[in-house]
């Protein structure tokens, strides 16, 4: 695959090595010529000095040909305009952007990015995963589904220990997949299933009811 | 008319109180209170601290009310932003964008954005002085 990486920053070079790992054809863009120097000599050359936002680079390095164009500059404005000029002007099929605010997701796909990664929110749902205390843990979101996979620890203090998964009045947006219990083996969950102090149990729900399964979850 | 204008800098302090003159409601946003020292003692519109590619920064503006949005900061890329949010987002009737970058600007007018050159305008304007000059001496 070809893939373009605009942005040369520490998550740039990163993401070049590991792509370039993987065996793909990797051209990262960018706008500093230190940077760039510092790139080409340890990596050769796979940088282009150039700003990925114009269209005459992105021309210049055969975007045309390109299945992936990958913006991870510091600014979100300028990674938004450099999926759309990929996207509009060179017909790549697949544009990822990071954002740094996490609030211009729902504007950038509507705007045609067709991935955005929030880095703030990455960063905090791993910090949350961490904090053992923590009841509700986001596992992964389906951005595209409009679905979030979650974790939720089921306490000693939990007024639901006890009762059966049919007693518990879910949203109805959220399904049940697993319970992986403190000790015994993990099981799918069924209507009769009772939870247990120590149960942590995965679910699919919609991002705005991630609170109310919480509460109905452990009762408290 | 209510008209939003990003970025206070000579052109959008320049622009603000000739639409304030005119008797609209302007209120100028910018990241930095110290440009809106360019605002004329007798401006009687809003001048109010924000990053106009921040939804929430638009909204304290006034932006579900606005007739007119005009970007004007230095940086092309935060124009084009706050233009497409102010049109897609908050359905602005009027959005105009300025895009230094001519090859840039030629894709997001066929995007659908109002958009201004000034290099390509300004350019085209020296030639067509030049080019009378020449007309005047040949006659």
């Amino acid at each position: 695959m070809y893939i373009i990486v605009v942005g040369g920053g520490r998550l740039g070079y990163y993401l070049l090595k590991a792509l370039l790992n993987e065996g793909h054809e990797v051209l990262v863009l960018e706008k500093d010529v230190r940077v760039c120097k510092t790139i080409t000599d340890e990596l050769g050359s796979v940088c282009f000095r150039g700003d990925g936002c114009e269209a005459s680079t992105l021309a210049e390095v055969g975007t045309g040909r390109a299945d992936m164009l990958v913006a991870v500059t510091g600014d979100d404005e300028d990674n938004l305009v450099a999926c759309q000029v990929a996207k509009h002007k060179h017909n790549v099929p697949r544009t990822i952007a990071r954002l740094r605010n996490p609030q211009n997701a729902a504007l950038f796909k509507k705007l045609g990015v067709d991935v955005t990664i929030s880095t703030t929110d990455i960063i905090i749902e791993t910090i949350e995963r961490e904090v053992p205390t923590h009841p509700l843990t986001q596992l992964m979101s389906l951005d595209e589904k409009g679905l979030v996979i979650v974790d939720v620890k089921i306490s000693t203090e939990s007024t639901t220990v006890g009762k059966m998964v049919k007693e518990l009045s879910l949203p109805k947006e959220s399904k049940l997949a697993l319970i992986i219990p403190h000790e015994g083996s993990t099981h799918v969950p069924a209507a009769n299933t009772v939870l247990r102090a120590g149960d942590q149990i995965i679910a699919v729900t919609s991002p705005e009811t991630k609170e109310a399964l919480r509460a109905a979850l452990r009762g408290i | 008319m209510k008209i939003i204008i990003m970025g206070c800098g000579r052109v959008g302090a320049r622009f603000a109180s000739l639409m304030d003159e005119d008797g609209h409601e302007v209120t100028v946003l910018d990241n930095d209170t110290y440009s809106f020292r360019r605002l004329p003692a007798s401006f009687g519109g809003t001048a109010l601290f924000g990053n106009g590619i921040d939804e929430e920064a638009q909204k304290r503006a006034g932006i579900e009310e606005a007739d007119v949005f005009v970007a004007l900061t230095q940086g092309d890329n935060r124009n084009v932003m706050s233009c497409q949010i102010a049109k897609h987002v908050f359905n602005v009737p009027r959005v105009m964008c300025r895009i230094y970058d001519p090859l840039r600007e030629e894709m997001y007018s066929a995007l659908g954005l109002e958009t201004i050159s000034p290099t390509k305008v300004f350019a085209q304007l020296l030639k067509d002085k030049i080019d009378k000059k020449e007309e005047k001496a040949e006659d």
